[in-house]
């Protein structure tokens, strides 16, 4: 039961934008989650030759909005200025949200239900909440029960060290509550399982890092628009990336997850990151209609699952099956992104995708598929240098891996991430040559 | 059958009467107004409705307040104190109606408006941001006469009653219900439901504090008078600004006795209201009116303005319209160019606007944008970078071929004239030029200036869209410094002139002060900052055949800039300026006032006879807005007329036989008619 590709109408990518990636510090960031998306999509909407209104809708993906950010997707349509008649709505696939977004976007341009659709991602970790535990909120609602000096005293006696304990969301949410393991734990899984080592996962790190710098350098991510703080601070470029990066210097950080002999490394793992990245989706009929230049085209799209232990081989298992729907293999693709959660779980997938076991027991591929040449993936340095704003990383892949494709003379792109708790999610992409 | 008032009495037997004055926006207490009032009363009381609610039938708001018209000049204080008895005895018989009465208070609910709505039992606002309620009447030279000052005391405790009635301020809906002011508020949805509930029920009499009761007693009064006339001294001039001060002594006087309040209101009022200083500030109020309906000559609505030039006044320019509701974007070379503007933009919007929430939404409205995506798009262009004929001849060419045809084109320039920079223009007509004064956010005026190329209903355009953004128009021709500098310069000149006689710069500002002026002309100087001053003054003095003096040149020479580098005529720490009080041995000359200000009146004819401003009542209203000039004199023009134009002739005759030809009276002298 192999699905087709969206049949009924092209489906465009015409313009995005991202913000700088901002690295988080420990204390909340200049910006919410709709700041930065409002940064990255009022410049992308002032360039267009429509009026914010003329959107058929608004799709961002997002984990956890602020507690003023309920449909975070409305609010920044209202706030970029779409007026009250756009709708617009949250998509939430963990780290995919991004891509979900975009995959909703497009569907509703093939299905003939929307025409103009802004989508993207956002994420504000440095602003993700912490939290009263149960027993404190169950506290505070006997105390404010009780009304006599008497009852007050006796709820007071009942206060208990444990009540204070604060939950920081952040970390529950990079958790897999079923399993029981982080995410970096899940990486630490595949690293055992396919025996990557420690120094094969830091060289894989700095790669990230000069990778970025050259893109920097060679002016290759004009996607980012600056962004300003309230108080005047200016944001230009991903502040994550360290260009004095060397393996040497990743060996000397401690064991993150399994402590205290694990592999997985704060620098060898995707970085805790705010930022945004937003794409404008059209029809042809809207391409013609506003004379809108085509950056390239959603072919295809697929979701898989798995085991959430595994939950980083998320991308074999939807880059294959996506591969084998549209009967192509790995050598029609010319760049892919596969996001660096994980140095090891990128590295478990380019051994996974080798292998003819894997390949035919856990994917349903007959043949395994060749190894992506390392000069062909995340070519501009992926979430270990540039971070990850996990609401945001799909849509930045897709929007680099169409500037890649277009920089670079080439026709086929794949962007894939895996998604904790045991999914995959992948996309093919086209430019016209 | 009445033309304004409207009565209806419901099925509960409440009768609502509705205010809604004809051939008129928005509700005034005129005179037919009140004889119709007067005639509803009459049937009002054979009718004996359960209860009686005022409400407005204008969207803008209950009453804006008296009818500021029938104050001008002319009227004599006989007649306007019997006018105020009559008002006096109108307000009573409301106030002894044998039935509950209600104001419903929405929009603005000034002055008079505010006395009637006192004069009801019982006074309900609907909450909302354009609910305000005031005493505007010291504005005007006056306080208010119509009973607000009995029934303000007694409704909201003296000290804030007298706060409100010295500084004129609006209170909003729910200031007004902290203060007591108002009963209740609700939203509009609410509002009619509240008034038909509270006229059945009255909600419960508000206490006084004892802080107010005590202060509106004798010894109260004794203590708290002279504190507020302290801090009304801080200020106004007691000699410029008679009213403020009548009012404290008015209140210290009679405060414990409501029918002394009542007499003493009708022939103080009325007193102040025939005085030169009510007078010229009723006459500067309607110049504003004036300035204002210059904006309803075309229609316009511009919803997206695009600033060039991240600089302060640029930015300020930007912040400004965004802060007034337009989508701005804000362009500079580069990105880090634009920081300053935003976070000075950021700033204004806290101040002004406080809410987060609305905080946000202006700064939402505010996009930085370096690569300049907002051309294509907006209604209005501002340019305000630097000063240089090439750059600016450049922008607006690429201006030009990007913008919509029906966009506006605008320079924000004080010194390159429009017809140079709209030479590289297809359509040289486009060109207006919009200046602004710093600080953007105090300044009311924008010169609109219109160059010899420039297409004739475009002046309005440009007037129209700077009432958009609540500022005040004034049209101008384009020649070296407009208006307002241009008659502005000459008296700093020759201020910085005494400097180099020797007079102290402390002096030579007191005696500014003195005359009505906001600030010296020194401090003033350093404020601009003084290589600005002698930027301009080297443009415009070979052309207006002017000296710069010495004392100028030097400070600029020693890179002593003024405020904005720490020093210049005074010293400043800390961005506050360090003023050294005047030895009280010193006399400083005795045409110190005359010279400053004789040089401001001449450069005013001159610009007359030049057709710089259209006429008299204009220039009056650009130099007051512009430069702060003395309100209360009524403008240089209306100076000149109240001081007899052959005496300040022939005083400007004296002051060239005594200091030069900087004192030649202009030709345009001549063409001067007495009023």
């Amino acid at each position: 039961m192999v699905k087709d590709r969206y049949v009924a109408r092209n489906v465009f990518v015409v313009d995005g934008s991202r913000t700088p990636f901002l690295k988080a510090r420990g204390k909340p960031g200049p910006f919410r989650a709709s700041d930065l998306a409002v940064s990255a999509a009022r410049p992308l909407l002032t360039r267009q030759t429509f009026a914010a209104t003329e959107l058929d809708e608004v799709i961002v993906g997002c984990i956890a909005p602020g507690p003023d950010e309920a449909n975070i997707a409305r609010i920044i349509a209202l706030r970029l200025g779409c007026g009250d008649k756009v709708p617009a709505w949250t998509v939430q696939r963990n780290c995919a949200s991004g891509l979900q977004a975009i995959d909703s976007a497009a569907l509703d341009i093939a299905s003939g239900r929307a025409d103009l659709v802004l989508a993207g991602g956002t994420e504000s970790m440095s602003h993700h909440p912490i939290l009263l535990n149960q027993a404190m909120v169950a506290w505070l609602a006997d105390w404010n029960r009780a009304k006599s000096v008497a009852a007050k005293s006796r709820q007071l006696a009942a206060l208990r060290p444990q009540h204070l304990q604060l939950v920081i969301a952040l970390l529950r949410g990079l958790t897999d509550p079923l399993a029981g393991l982080t995410m970096g734990q899940t990486a630490e899984k595949l690293a055992w399982r396919f025996q990557i080592d420690r120094a094969a996962m830091d060289h894989f790190a700095v790669r990230s890092h000069q990778k970025l710098a050259e893109a920097i350098d060679a002016g290759r991510l004009d996607e980012i628009e600056p962004i300003y703080s309230n108080n005047g601070d200016l944001f230009e470029t991903d502040d994550g990336l360290r260009r004095d990066s060397s393996v040497e210097k990743l060996a000397n950080l401690k064991p993150a997850f399994d402590r205290p002999v694990g592999k997985v490394t704060a620098g060898n793992s995707a970085q805790i990151t705010d930022g945004a990245a937003m794409l404008l989706l059209a029809s042809e009929e809207a391409v013609e209609k506003h004379n809108l230049p085509v950056l390239g085209q959603v072919i295809d799209s697929q979701w898989s699952a798995l085991d959430p232990t595994q939950m980083g081989l998320g991308p074999v298992h939807a880059m294959g099956s996506l591969l084998q729907r549209q009967q192509m293999d790995g050598e029609a693709i010319d760049y892919w992104e596969i996001n660096e959660a994980f140095a090891a779980q990128v590295l478990a997938c380019q051994t996974a995708w080798q292998d003819q076991d894997y390949m035919q027991q856990e994917v349903g591929l007959e043949q395994p598929l060749s190894a992506i040449p390392e000069e062909h993936l995340n070519v501009d340095g992926g979430a270990i240098s540039i971070g990850h704003p996990v609401g945001a990383s799909g849509a930045r892949l897709v929007l680099h891996l169409l500037k890649t494709l277009q920089q670079r003379g080439a026709t086929r792109g794949m962007a894939s991430l895996c998604i904790g708790g045991g999914q995959g999610g992948a996309m093919l992409l086209e430019v016209a040559k | 059958m009445s033309k304004h008032w409207h009565l209806e009495t419901d099925q509960h037997g409440i009768s609502w009467l509705h205010f809604d004055h004809a051939d008129s926006p928005v509700n005034i207490l005129s005179q037919q107004a009140f004889a119709e009032l007067a005639e509803c009363l009459d049937e009002l009381e054979a009718l004996q409705p359960k209860g009686l609610i005022f409400i407005s039938d204008k969207s803008s708001g209950f009453i804006a307040g008296a009818d500021v018209n029938s104050f001008r000049s002319g009227m004599r204080q006989r007649e306007a104190e019997e006018h105020i008895h009559g008002v006096h005895e109108l307000f009573a018989r409301i106030e002894s109606l044998d039935f509950p009465t209600l104001a419903l208070i929405h929009g603005f609910c000034l002055g008079g408006g505010l006395e009637l709505a006192l004069s009801c039992n019982i006074r309900i606002a609907q909450d909302d941001p354009s609910t305000r309620l005031a005493f505007p009447e010291v504005r005007l030279g006056i306080f208010p006469g119509y009973g607000g000052t009995v029934r303000s005391i007694r409704r909201i405790g003296a000290l804030p009653a007298m706060q409100m009635m010295l500084s004129g301020r609006g209170v909003s809906a729910r200031q007004a219900k902290k203060m007591g002011l108002v009963d209740q508020i609700a939203p509009q949805r609410q509002i009619k439901a509240l008034a038909s509930q509270l006229i059945r029920k009255a909600p419960k009499a508000r206490r006084q504090t004892v802080l107010n009761r005590l202060a509106n007693s004798l010894p109260g009064r004794m203590i708290a008078a002279p504190y507020l006339r302290r801090e009304t001294a801080k200020h106004a001039n007691k000699d410029h600004y008679p009213a403020p001060f009548a009012l404290i002594d008015h209140w210290q006087k009679h405060g414990g006795d409501a029918g002394a309040m009542y007499r003493s209101e009708a022939s103080e009022v009325s007193r102040l209201l025939i005085g030169s200083t009510a007078q010229n500030l009723i006459r500067v109020f309607f110049l504003q009116e004036r300035l204002k309906s210059l904006g309803g000559k075309q229609d316009f609505h511009p919803r997206h303005v695009h600033v060039v030039g991240g600089g302060i006044m640029g930015g300020d320019i930007a912040a400004w319209c965004a802060l007034k509701g337009m989508q701005v974007t804000l362009q500079d070379r580069e990105a880090k160019f634009l920081t300053r503007a935003i976070s000075r933009a950021h700033g204004l919007f806290s101040r002004k606007l406080r809410k987060p929430r609305l905080v946000n939404a202006a700064m939402d409205r505010l996009m930085p944008d370096p690569k300049g995506y907002g051309i294509a798009k907006a209604d209005v262009a501002i340019e305000a970078i630097f000063e240089d004929i090439q750059a600016k001849q450049q922008l607006f060419k690429q201006l030009e071929s990007e913008m919509r045809p029906d966009a506006l084109l605008a320079t924000n320039t004080s010194s390159i004239p429009l017809e140079t920079i709209s030479e590289v223009l297809n359509d040289p007509a486009r060109l207006i030029g919009l200046h602004f004064f710093n600080p953007v956010a105090k300044m009311q005026l924008v010169e609109v200036v219109h160059g010899q190329q420039t297409s004739a209903d475009l002046i309005h355009k440009g007037a129209a869209f700077v009432r958009c953004i609540d500022r005040l128009p004034l049209p101008v021709k384009s020649s070296p410094g407009f208006l307002v500098n241009r008659i502005l310069m000459p008296y700093l000149l020759e201020a910085i002139k005494l400097i180099d006689e020797g007079v102290p710069a402390p002096a030579i500002d007191q005696a500014a002060v003195e005359f009505g002026m906001p600030m010296g002309p020194v401090e003033l100087a350093d404020a601009v900052g003084l290589d600005i001053c002698l930027a301009v003054a080297e443009k415009l003095a070979p052309l207006f055949d002017l000296e710069i003096p010495n004392q100028l040149k030097q400070q600029v020479a020693a890179q002593h800039l003024g405020k904005k580098s720490g020093q210049g005529f005074y010293a400043y720490e800390k961005g506050r300026i360090r003023k050294e009080k005047v030895n009280s041995s010193y006399t400083p000359p005795e045409d110190l006032t005359d010279r400053m200000i004789f040089r401001l009146l001449n450069e005013s004819v001159a610009c007359l006879r030049e057709g710089v401003i259209e006429d008299e009542d204009l220039l009056d209203a650009g130099v007051i807005f512009g430069t702060g000039f003395a309100p209360f004199r009524g403008g240089p023009m209306h100076t000149i007329h109240s001081g007899g134009l052959d005496t300040q002739r022939h005083q400007l005759e004296l002051l060239e036989k005594r200091h030069g030809n900087q004192f030649h009276p202009d030709d345009g002298w001549a063409k001067l008619r007495g009023v």
